[in-house]
């Protein structure tokens, strides 16, 4: 949960990008790093193995500058996606602000995807949160790939609760910021 | 658990726990102390100003600490309340405060293990009381809000920094 330092003047909101393996998590954050402007983020963080598989987390602080005499920072983290990372997955959700589910597109990970997000809500649970009562929204990536499943289809596996979503090309850029916009919108909102 | 800030960290808290850190630091030759939140966000920093990127560190301290609280259940320990990460010329120390937040000393050859241990061991007795003050204060408040300006323009901010990437 956010803190506000009232010493520092300083607001830092934490959102998380979770998913299963490979689903572009960490694209995600890549492709925020290398286009928002430089003095409003800081270094990205990857915690990953010699094969570039999310090992911990990555993060990645994005500044807002200074709103009404306060500091603003979103902290992003990405978990680790493979099933086996889940130990290391619930202690990246302490504390978290804001999630962004992102869905792999193609057919043959629709129950990667399922799975997934059953253990999102069950890690939330176990720090007491309800995904339908924090700011959430969900990414439906890899949408340039030639066997991926529909709209509806997901939307009907994946958004009982129909929260807002976007389509997204990860590498491309394509859809990242409007799902970033969306979330750090929805955190800030619940501050207040 | 959706809505307001959950707590937030007042300018007489930090003053409280200034003067206990420099007292801290000045009595067991160390060099910074930073006080972190388990959620990986930087609470405060007393003493020589880090010249490395804080909040960066701030994430990683808390990972590091909780990942250790989880080793810890795993061989069957309450908890591992301190750590001792050693370098070459500079070492570190972290200590839980509270449960929620985590002290992390910074220190070098001026001092000692030992000395760093047990002048820990005092000041996380004194800083646990008074974050604990501070929760139970939140806990019988209501919870620190934002102004509605202060969303709106965090929301025009936003569209600003992200609306053409």
């Amino acid at each position: 949960m956010s803190m506000i330092n009232y010493a520092s003047r300083e607001i830092n909101c934490k959102i998380v990008y979770y998913g299963p393996g490979l689903c572009g998590k960490t694209t995600n954050l890549e492709y925020i790093y290398e286009k928002v402007a430089p003095n409003t983020r800081g270094k990205l963080i990857s915690l990953a193995t010699e094969t570039e598989r999310t090992l911990f987390f990555d993060f990645l602080p994005v500044d807002l500058g200074s709103i009404r005499g306060f500091k603003t920072r979103f902290h992003l983290y990405t978990v680790p996606g493979q099933v086996y990372y889940n130990a290391s997955r619930k202690l990246i959700l302490k504390g978290v602000d804001g999630v962004v589910f992102v869905a792999d597109s193609q057919v043959e990970r629709l129950d990667a995807n399922i799975e997934s997000m059953h253990n999102l809500y069950d890690n939330l649970s176990e720090y007491g949160l309800d995904l339908r009562e924090i700011p959430f929204v969900i990414q439906y990536n890899k949408r340039d790939l030639p066997n991926i499943s529909s709209l509806q289809e997901l939307e009907g596996q994946l958004n009982p609760g129909k929260v807002p979503y976007f389509e997204a090309v990860g590498p491309r850029g394509i859809g990242v910021f409007d799902t970033l916009k969306a979330v750090s919108k929805a955190v800030i909102k619940s501050l207040s | 658990m959706a809505g307001a800030a959950s707590w937030s960290f007042e300018e007489r808290d930090f003053q409280r726990i200034e003067r206990l850190l420099q007292t801290f630091l000045y009595e067991s030759h160390t060099r910074c102390a930073l006080l972190v939140d388990r959620t990986g966000q930087l609470v405060a920093t007393v003493g020589e100003q880090p010249d490395f990127d804080s909040t960066a560190f701030a994430s990683l301290a808390a990972a590091d600490f909780s990942a250790n609280d989880q080793l810890a259940s795993m061989i069957g320990e309450k908890e591992f309340s301190s750590l001792f990460h050693q370098g070459e010329r500079e070492s570190m120390y972290l200590a839980d405060v509270a449960k929620r937040v985590i002290l992390v000393v910074l220190f070098d050859n001026r001092t000692t293990l030992g000395m760093v241990r047990v002048k820990v061991k005092g000041v996380v007795k004194e800083l646990s009381e008074i974050f604990r003050d501070m929760f139970d204060r939140y806990a019988s408040a209501s919870r620190p809000a934002l102004e509605t300006a202060f969303v709106d323009e965090a929301e025009d901010e936003i569209d600003r920094l992200f609306g053409d990437l």
